[in-house]
C-alpha cells in the first residue's frame, strides 16, 4: 500500500514515456529528501472532516476505494476508484501555476475481463481536486461525493469500454492504522498517515460492454498521505485487504527489500466487533504459491497468508490473474477470494514486478 | 534467279490512274550477273531500283529478290532483306559522316551480324583505303568517299548489289576506276549487280543492258 | 545489330560534342530551375506542415469560441467541458516578446499533451541547460519553466540571458516556442482564458450538440490554414517563374533535338537502306534521348539543389517578411521534388522531341533533306504561329474576365506570354522583310534577307529571349513601382520621430507619466499611444487600433478612399477605417458595415494603404477601443517632436527612465529596416530574372553555334564577291544585335502589360493591395542594353570563328558541293 505513494509522482513522470530514464533514478528525488514538505509526525491527531480533504503541504496523498461486488446471478466483480495527488512543490495557488498534480485510476474486474482507465489533471484550475463540505473528490467526470463524514458516498467513473455508478453506506467506524494513523513503512523510519473505512455496503450499476449490471457488495476506502514514504532499498510491495465471512478483516503488506535487504511486513487486524489491533512487526506472513505470466512478467496470483496469533492460514487467489493496471505506471490490482481456515473476499495490490 | 520482276506497275506518286511511271515491267537477273539500266532523267529508273530495294511500294505485279516476294514483306521483313541480302550504292555517297572510314565499312556487315574482318581488310586494301581507316568522310575526296561506300556495300558480300549512278559525282578517271573495282568485286563475291546510269558508256561495260523509256523496258 | 546501329547513331554526338553539350545543358538548366523552385516550395510547405502538425496535432479538430476571439473561451469553459467528459487538451497561444524578438508562444497542457508534443518531450534532441530524463517534464511544469525551440529561434533568443531553460528541437517551427500551459499563461499573462481546446478523441454528435453557444467545434487549422492561404499565391508565383524558366530551357532542347535529327536525316536514310527498320530506328533514338535526358536530369537535380540552397534564405526572409510564415533556411532532400524534377525533365524532353519524332516517323525514306522546299513551309508556319499567338492572347483576356481569381490572372499571364512567343517569328519576319524593302545598299539588303533566312533556326532562342526580357521588364517595373509607392507610404505612415516599446504595461504607464512631465518643458512633444486589440474576423486575424485625435493622422494617413469627414466620424466614435487588404478580403468599402461584435463601431468611413501587412487592420478612436477592451496593453508609443530635439529626447529617456536603447526606435532606422526587408523580399525575384535572361542568352548562343555549318554555303558566295571576312564577321554580329533589338521591341510592350497584370491583378489578389504603376524608361534602356549585350555575347563566338575562317574552308563550299 505504501508503495502507492511512490507510484504517484512516478506515474506522472512516467506518463510522459520517460520510463527508461526513470528506472535507475528514483522518482524525482522522492526517495531522497522532501524539501519544504511537511513530514508525518507520530503525535499528530486527525481531525475530521477536515482531514478527509487534501493536504497540499505533503508531497503525496490518495483516496482509494476498492469493492468486491456480486450481481443477481452470483457473478462476482471487483472495482477500483482512486484519486492520487502529488505536489511538485508544497502549497497551492489558484490557476495554472498550481504545483499540484492529480491522477485518477479506475478499474473493473470480473473473472473473465479486466478494464482500466487513467486521467491526469493539474490542480488550481478546478479540473481535479477535493472539497470537504459536502465531500467531493473528482478528476474530470469521475467523482466520489458524500457527506462530510463520508458516511454515505457516491462513486462514479466512465471510460471508453466500461463505467460504474455506485453508492456506499459506511457500517462501521474509521480504522486508524499503526499508532493512531501514524503508519511506519520501513525499519529506517519512513512513515505515512494512514486510515481506512473498511466497511461500505455498496449498491449500484456497472456498465459493461454487454450492458448495465446491478450489483451489491462491500467496499473498502483507504486514505494515506506522506512526503517521503519510500526507503531506497525497497523494490516493491504486496498489499492485502481481506474481509472474512466471520466479520473479521485483515490489512497486511510486505515491502520487499532490494538486494537481499529484509522485507518489511506489517498490518492491522479489525475484529468483527470493531476492535482494531495493529499487528506486531513481522507477524503478518504471506508466501507466493503460484505465479502467472502477466504482460510478459511473472506475478504471484495465489498466496498463502498466515497470522499465527489468530490461527489464520488461508489461500488468497486472484479472481482474474490478468488484473493488470496498464496505466502509465503499471501495477497489478484486483479482487481475490479467500479459502482455508477463514473464507471471504478482498483486494490484492502488487507492484515492482519487472 | 537473284532478281525476278513480273508485270511490275508503279503509278506516279500521289496518282492512281493515268499513265503509270512503270508499266508492267518484267525482268530477270541470274546469280553473279550484271545488268545496266539506262534511261532519261525522270524515266523511273531510280524508282525501279528503290522498289527492288523494298524502299518504296508498287501498285501491281511482283518483285522476287532471292526468291522472296516483296509485296508479301512488311516493314520488318523489308528491313531484314536489306540488312542481309541487298546492298546499295548511291550517287550521293550516303556514308555516315560521324563514323570513321573503317567504322563505315564494317557497319552493314555488323548490322547483318555477318562480319568477316579478313574480307574487310582485303577490301580496304583493294580499294586503296588502308591509310584512310581512321579518317572521317569529310576529310576524303569524292572518289575516296565513293570507294568507302562500295567497300561498305561489298563487305556484306550481298547477293544483289543495287547501284544508282555510283559514279555520277566523279570525274571520268575516278569514275572508270570505281566502276572497274566494283565489277571486279562482284565477280569475286558472285554478287549480281543492278546498276542504274544515264551513261551508255558505263552500261556497255556490264553483261546486260536494258533501257527504260515511257514506262517500258527495251 | 542493335548495338551496331546504336553506336552508329551515337557516333553523331562524338562528332558534335558541342551539340551534345547544348542538349544536356539545356535539359539540365530546365531541370535545375524547375527543381530549385520545387525544392524551395516543398521546403516551405514542409515548414508550414511541421508548424501545423505541432499546433493542430490531431485530426479531431478543436473547440474555439464562436466569434474566434480568444477572450470568450474561458478556463472555466475548459474545466466544465472536462467535467462533462470531453477529452481535451487546452492551448494558450500568443505573441511573446522576449530578448527583443517577437515569437509565437504555444502553451499545451503537458499532462494531457497532443501526441506530437508528447513525442517531442519523450525524445529530447538536445537540452543544453538541463539533464535529460525524469527532471525534463518537471522542468516544463515547474517555474522557471522550460521551452521547446527550433535551434534557429534559440540562437536569436539566447543572445540574452533567459530565466528559463531551453530544449532544442528541429520539429518545432522556427519563430515558435512550445511550453507547458502554466509557462505560457504566466509569461503571456493569460491566467483565465484559452486560445483553443484540442480534441484528443473524436467527439460524439450528442457532445457537439451539447456545446454551449459561445463555443464551436472546428476542424480547420487554427492559423496554419491562414498561412497556407496567404502563401499559396507566393508559391504559385514561384512555380510560375520556375515553369517559365523550364519552358525557356525546353526551347533550347527542342531546337537542339530538331537540329540533331535534321542533321542526321542522311544517316537515318542510310541506316534504313542498310536494313534498320523504321520502328527500330525510332526505338533507338528514344533510347538515345532517354539516356541523355537521364544524365541531364541528374546534373540538373544536383544543380537545382545547390541553386535552391542559395535562394532559400532569401525566400525564408520573404515569407516571414511578407506573411510571417516560418520557414527554415536549411534544405533537405525530399522525394517529392526529386521525383518531380525527373518527371518534368523527361516530360520536357518528350515534349521537346515529339515534333522531331513525328517528322522522323513520317519521313519518306527517300526524300533528301531539302531546305528549299522548307522555306515556304516555314513562312506558312510563321503565319500559323501568328494566328495561334493572337488566339492565345485572346484566350488570356477571356480567362481574366471569366475566372475572377488569382488563377485567372495567371492563366492570362500564361496566354499572354505564350501567345507573344509564338507570334514573335511572324513579327520578326515581317519586320525584316519590311527592312529589306526600304533599304537600297546591296549589302544591307543582303543582311536583312540573310537574317530572315536565319529565323527558322533562331526563332526558338528568340522566343526564349522575348520571354526572359518581357519578364524582366514586367517584374522590374512592378518591383520599382512597388518600391516607389512603398517609400511614399512609409513617409506618410511613419510620421512619429521616435517609437517606444516597453517590456510591460507597468513600464508603459511609468514611461507615459514621465513623458507627460516632459511635455511641460517641451510643448512641441506629442505622445501617441499605439494600442491594439487582436482578434479574428470571418476567419482571418485582424488588429483593431485605437487612435487619439492628432493632426499627424488627419494630415498624413495614406488614405485610398474616404467619405467626407471620415476622421471626424472615427474620433466621434461613429466610424472606423480599414486597410486595403481587409477591404479586398471582405469586399467592403466606405459606407459599408464591418461585422464587429456589438459595442464596437461598425460603419466604414474610409480605406487606407497598408503595404506589407498580411493581416486586416481596423482603426477606431482610442476611447472606443478602451471602452470595449479596457485591458488592452499599453506598451507602445509614437512621439512627435521637432527633428532637432530627437537626439536630445532619446538621451534623456535613456538617462531618466528604465528604458534601454532596445526599447527605442527612431524613424530613420525603422524606415531603413523596412526598406531592407523590402529589398530582401524581391531579391529572389531578381535572381530568377537574371537566371532566365542568362538561359535565353545561352539559347541564342547554342542556336547560332548549331547554325554555323549551314551558314558557310550562304557566306561563301558573298565572300567570293569581295566582302572581307572581317566585314562578314561584323555583319554577323550586327545581325544578332538586329534581331535582339527587334525582339526587344516586342518585349517592351509585353513587359509593360505584364507589369500591369502583376500590379493591378495579381498583387490585388495575392497580397490584397493594388499599386499604381510607375514607368522607368531608364530601367528599360538598361534591360534592352542587357538583351543586346546577351545577344552580342552569344554571337561573338560565331563572329570570331567567321573572322578566323580559312579561305580554303570557304572554297570547299564550291569544290565539294554536297
Amino acid at each position: 500500500m505504501i508503495a502507492r505513494i511512490g507510484c504517484l509522482v512516478s506515474v506522472v513522470l512516467l506518463s510522459m514515456s520517460l520510463a527508461s530514464h526513470l528506472a535507475a533514478q528514483g522518482f524525482a528525488g522522492l526517495g531522497t529528501r522532501a524539501d519544504g514538505f511537511l513530514e508525518p509526525r507520530a503525535d499528530y491527531r486527525f481531525s475530521f472532516p477536515k482531514d478527509h480533504g487534501a493536504h497540499p503541504d505533503y508531497r503525496i496523498e490518495w483516496w482509494y476505494l476498492t469493492a468486491n461486488l456480486k450481481d443477481e446471478t452470483g457473478t462476482v466483480y471487483g472495482i477500483q476508484w482512486t484519486l492520487f495527488r502529488t505536489a511538485l512543490a508544497p502549497g497551492d495557488v489558484v490557476g495554472w501555476q498550481s504545483p499540484q498534480i492529480w491522477m485518477g485510476h479506475a478499474a473493473l474486474t470480473s473473472a473473465r475481463d479486466h478494464f482500466s482507465a487513467e486521467r491526469l489533471a493539474r490542480g488550481g484550475i478546478g479540473q481535479a481536486g477535493l472539497q470537504t463540505d459536502p465531500f467531493e473528490a473528482w478528476i474530470d467526470h469521475w467523482s466520489m461525493t458524500g457527506d462530510p463524514e463520508l458516511e454515505n458516498i457516491e462513486v462514479s467513473a466512465k471510460a471508453e469500454d466500461f463505467g460504474y455508478a455506485l453508492s456506499g453506506k459506511a457500517s462501521s467506524d474509521l480504522v486508524l492504522h499503526g499508532a493512531d494513523g501514524y503508519s511506519v513503512k520501513s525499519a529506517s523510519g519512513q512513515a505515512s498517515y494512514y486510515y481506512s473505512q473498511p466497511d461500505y455496503e455498496i449498491t449500484g450499476t456497472l456498465t459493461l460492454p454487454s450492458g448495465p449490471v446491478s450489483v451489491e457488495g462491500m467496499g473498502w476506502l483507504d486514505r494515506e498521505l506522506s512526503s517521503q514514504p519510500l526507503s531506497e532499498d525497497q523494490s516493491g510491495w504486496d498489499w492485502f485487504s481481506l474481509r472474512f465471512d466471520s466479520g473479521d478483516k485483515l490489512m497486511g503488506f510486505i515491502l520487499r527489500g532490494r538486494n537481499n535487504a529484509p522485507d518489511f511486513r506489517s498490518g492491522t487486524w479489525i475484529s468483527a466487533n470493531g476492535a482494531v489491533t495493529a499487528l506486531t512487526p513481522g507477524a503478518f506472513q504471506a508466501l507466493p504459491v503460484e505465479t502467472a505470466m502477466v504482460k510478459g512478467r511473472r506475478i504471484p496470483v495465489k498466496w498463502q497468508v498466515m497470522l499465527a496469533d489468530r490461527d489464520l492460514s488461508v489461500t488468497v487467489e486472484a479472481l482474474n490473474p490478468q488484473s493488470w493496471m496498464d496505466t502509465s505506471f503499471a501495477y497489478w490490482e484486483g479482487p481475490v477470494t479467500v479459502s482455508g481456515s477463514h473464507t471471504g473476499t478482498g483486494y490484492l495490490e502488487m507492484t515492482g514486478y519487472e | 534467279m537473284v532478281l525476278k520482276i513480273t508485270d511490275l506497275t508503279k503509278n506516279y506518286p500521289g496518282t492512281t490512274c493515268g499513265k503509270p511511271l512503270l508499266n508492267k515491267i518484267s525482268l530477270q537477273l541470274a546469280p553473279a550477273s550484271s545488268l545496266a539500266l539506262t534511261g532519261e532523267s525522270g524515266s523511273g529508273k531510280s524508282t525501279l531500283l528503290h522498289l527492288i530495294a523494298a524502299l518504296d511500294n508498287f501498285d501491281s505485279g511482283e518483285i522476287y529478290v532471292d526468291g522472296q516476294a516483296l509485296s508479301k514483306l512488311d516493314e520488318t521483313g523489308a528491313a531484314a532483306l536489306r540488312r542481309s541480302t541487298v546492298s546499295l550504292v548511291f550517287q550521293s555517297f550516303n556514308i555516315i559522316p560521324s563514323l570513321t572510314v573503317s567504322e563505315n565499312i564494317s557497319l552493314h556487315a555488323k548490322l547483318a551480324k555477318r562480319r568477316d574482318t579478313t574480307w574487310e581488310d582485303h577490301l580496304t586494301q583493294r580499294l586503296g583505303l588502308t591509310e584512310l581507316g581512321h579518317r572521317y568522310p569529310e576529310q576524303l575526296s569524292g572518289g575516296q568517299q565513293q570507294r568507302v561506300a562500295i567497300a561498305r556495300a561489298m563487305a556484306l558480300k550481298p547477293k544483289l548489289l543495287l547501284a544508282d549512278e555510283p559514279t555520277g559525282n566523279l570525274d571520268e578517271d575516278s569514275s572508270n576506276a570505281v566502276l572497274e573495282l566494283m565489277l571486279d568485286l562482284i565477280r569475286d563475291c558472285e554478287t549480281s549487280l543492278f546498276l542504274v546510269t544515264h551513261s551508255r558508256a558505263i552500261a556497255a561495260k556490264l553483261q546486260n543492258h536494258l533501257h527504260l523509256s515511257g514506262g517500258k523496258l527495251s | 545489330m542493335i548495338s551496331a546501329a546504336l553506336v552508329a547513331l551515337l557516333s553523331h554526338w562524338r562528332r558534335h560534342r558541342f551539340q551534345l553539350f547544348t542538349l544536356v545543358t539545356g535539359l539540365a538548366l530546365a531541370a535545375a530551375l524547375w527543381t530549385a523552385v520545387q525544392a524551395i516550395n516543398s521546403e516551405a510547405r514542409a515548414s508550414y506542415g511541421r508548424a501545423e502538425a505541432m499546433l493542430v496535432q490531431n485530426q479531431h479538430g478543436y473547440l474555439a469560441s464562436t466569434t474566434g476571439s480568444s477572450e470568450q473561451l474561458q478556463l472555466s469553459d475548459y474545466v466544465a467541458l472536462r467535467r462533462m467528459g470531453w477529452d481535451l487538451s487546452p492551448v494558450v497561444q500568443g505573441e511573446w516578446n522576449i530578448a527583443g524578438q517577437q515569437i509565437d508562444l504555444v502553451g499545451f497542457d503537458f499532462l494531457n499533451p497532443p501526441s506530437a508534443t508528447l513525442a517531442e518531450v519523450a525524445s529530447p534532441e538536445s537540452s543544453p541547460s538541463a539533464k535529460t530524463g525524469s527532471s525534463a517534464l518537471v522542468q516544463f511544469l515547474q517555474p522557471p519553466g522550460r521551452v521547446l525551440l527550433h535551434p534557429e529561434t534559440a540562437k536569436e533568443i539566447q543572445r540574452a540571458e533567459t530565466p528559463f531553460s531551453v530544449q532544442l528541437s528541429t520539429r518545432v517551427p522556427p519563430g515558435t516556442a512550445l511550453a507547458d500551459v502554466s509557462f505560457a499563461s504566466r509569461v503571456l499573462n493569460r491566467q483565465k482564458d484559452l486560445s483553443r481546446l484540442i480534441l484528443l478523441s473524436p467527439p460524439g454528435a450528442q457532445d457537439l450538440a451539447s456545446l454551449p453557444n459561445h463555443i464551436q467545434h472546428r476542424t480547420g487549422p487554427p492559423m496554419g490554414g491562414e498561412m497556407a492561404k496567404l502563401t499559396e499565391s507566393f508559391h504559385l508565383n514561384l512555380t510560375a517563374f520556375g515553369f517559365l524558366s523550364f519552358a525557356v530551357g525546353l526551347f533550347i532542347v527542342q531546337g537542339t533535338i530538331s537540329l540533331a535529327l535534321e542533321q542526321r536525316r542522311g544517316q537515318f536514310r542510310t541506316l534504313r537502306c542498310l536494313g534498320v527498320s523504321r520502328r527500330m530506328l525510332c526505338t533507338l533514338l528514344a533510347v538515345e534521348i532517354t539516356l541523355i535526358t537521364f544524365i541531364a536530369a541528374c546534373i540538373g537535380l544536383i544543380a537545382g539543389f545547390f541553386l535552391a540552397q542559395a535562394l532559400l534564405p532569401g525566400v525564408s526572409v520573404t515569407l516571414s517578411g511578407l506573411y510571417g510564415a516560418p520557414v527554415t533556411a536549411g534544405l533537405s532532400l525530399r522525394p517529392s521534388w526529386i521525383i518531380s524534377g525527373f518527371a518534368m525533365t523527361f516530360l520536357g524532353a518528350f515534349v521537346a522531341s515529339s515534333q522531331a519524332f513525328f517528322t522522323l516517323w513520317t519521313l519518306p525514306v527517300l526524300q533528301l533533306p531539302s531546305t528549299q522546299a522548307r522555306g515556304q513551309k516555314v513562312i506558312r508556319s510563321f503565319r500559323a504561329g501568328a494566328f495561334l499567338g493572337c488566339g492565345l492572347i485572346l484566350c488570356g483576356f477571356v480567362a481574366l474576365e471569366i475566372l475572377d481569381s488569382l488563377t485567372g490572372g495567371f492563366v492570362f499571364l500564361a496566354g499572354l506570354m505564350l501567345g507573344a512567343a509564338v507570334f514573335l517569328p511572324f513579327f520578326l519576319n515581317f519586320s525584316l522583310r519590311l527592312g529589306k524593302l526600304y533599304s537600297h545598299r546591296p549589302l544591307v539588303q543582303w543582311l536583312w534577307a540573310d537574317t530572315a533566312a536565319q529565323l527558322p533556326g533562331l526563332s526558338l532562342a528568340l522566343m526564349a529571349l522575348l520571354l526572359a526580357l518581357a519578364t524582366n521588364i514586367g517584374v522590374s517595373t512592378m518591383v520599382s513601382s512597388f518600391r516607389l509607392t512603398f517609400l511614399g507610404w512609409m513617409d506618410q505612415r511613419l510620421s512619429a520621430a521616435i517609437y517606444i516599446t516597453t517590456e510591460d504595461d507597468a513600464q508603459g504607464r511609468a514611461v507615459e507619466a514621465w513623458l507627460r512631465q516632459e511635455q511641460n518643458q517641451q510643448p512641441g512633444l506629442r505622445i501617441l499611444p499605439i494600442r491594439y486589440h487582436e482578434t479574428t474576423l470571418q476567419g482571418g486575424k485582424i488588429r483593431i487600433y485605437g487612435l487619439r485625435d492628432d493632426p499627424s493622422y488627419r494630415n498624413n494617413w495614406p488614405m485610398i478612399s474616404a467619405q467626407d469627414g471620415a476622421w471626424d466620424a472615427v474620433f466621434q466614435g461613429a466610424g472606423l477605417l480599414i486597410n486595403e487588404q481587409l477591404s479586398y478580403r471582405l469586399g467592403l468599402g466606405p459606407g459599408d458595415q464591418l461585422n464587429l461584435p456589438s459595442g464596437w463601431p461598425v460603419k466604414i468611413t474610409g480605406t487606407y494603404a497598408d503595404y506589407g501587412n498580411p493581416h486586416g487592420q481596423v482603426l477606431i478612436s482610442m476611447s472606443q477601443l478602451l471602452q470595449n477592451t479596457p485591458e488592452v496593453e499599453n506598451r507602445r508609443f509614437g512621439l512627435h517632436l521637432p527633428p532637432s530635439e530627437v537626439q536630445n529626447l532619446i538621451n534623456r529617456i535613456l538617462e531618466e527612465t528604465e528604458l534601454t536603447r532596445e526599447n527605442l526606435t527612431d524613424q530613420t532606422s525603422v524606415k531603413a529596416r523596412s526598406l531592407a526587408v523590402f529589398d530582401q523580399t524581391f531579391r529572389v525575384t531578381g535572381a530568377l530574372n537574371i537566371l532566365t535572361l542568362a538561359v535565353a542568352g545561352f539559347a541564342i548562343l547554342t542556336s547560332l553555334a548549331t547554325l554555323w555549318n549551314q551558314r558557310l554555303p550562304q557566306l561563301a558566295p558573298i565572300w567570293a564577291m569581295g566582302v572581307s571576312r572581317r566585314t562578314l564577321a561584323g555583319l554577323d554580329l550586327l545581325r544578332s544585335l538586329l534581331i535582339a533589338a527587334l525582339t526587344a521591341c516586342l518585349a517592351l510592350p509585353l513587359g509593360l502589360l505584364l507589369a500591369w497584370v502583376l500590379l493591378d491583378v495579381i498583387n490585388a489578389k495575392a497580397f490584397g493591395w493594388r499599386l499604381p504603376m510607375h514607368l522607368f524608361p531608364l530601367d528599360w534602356l538598361r534591360l534592352i542594353a542587357m538583351a543586346l549585350l546577351t545577344a552580342g555575347l552569344a554571337a561573338l563566338i560565331s563572329a570570331w570563328r567567321l573572322f578566323r575562317l580559312q579561305p580554303s574552308d570557304l572554297l570547299k563550299v564550291f569544290s565539294n558541293d554536297r
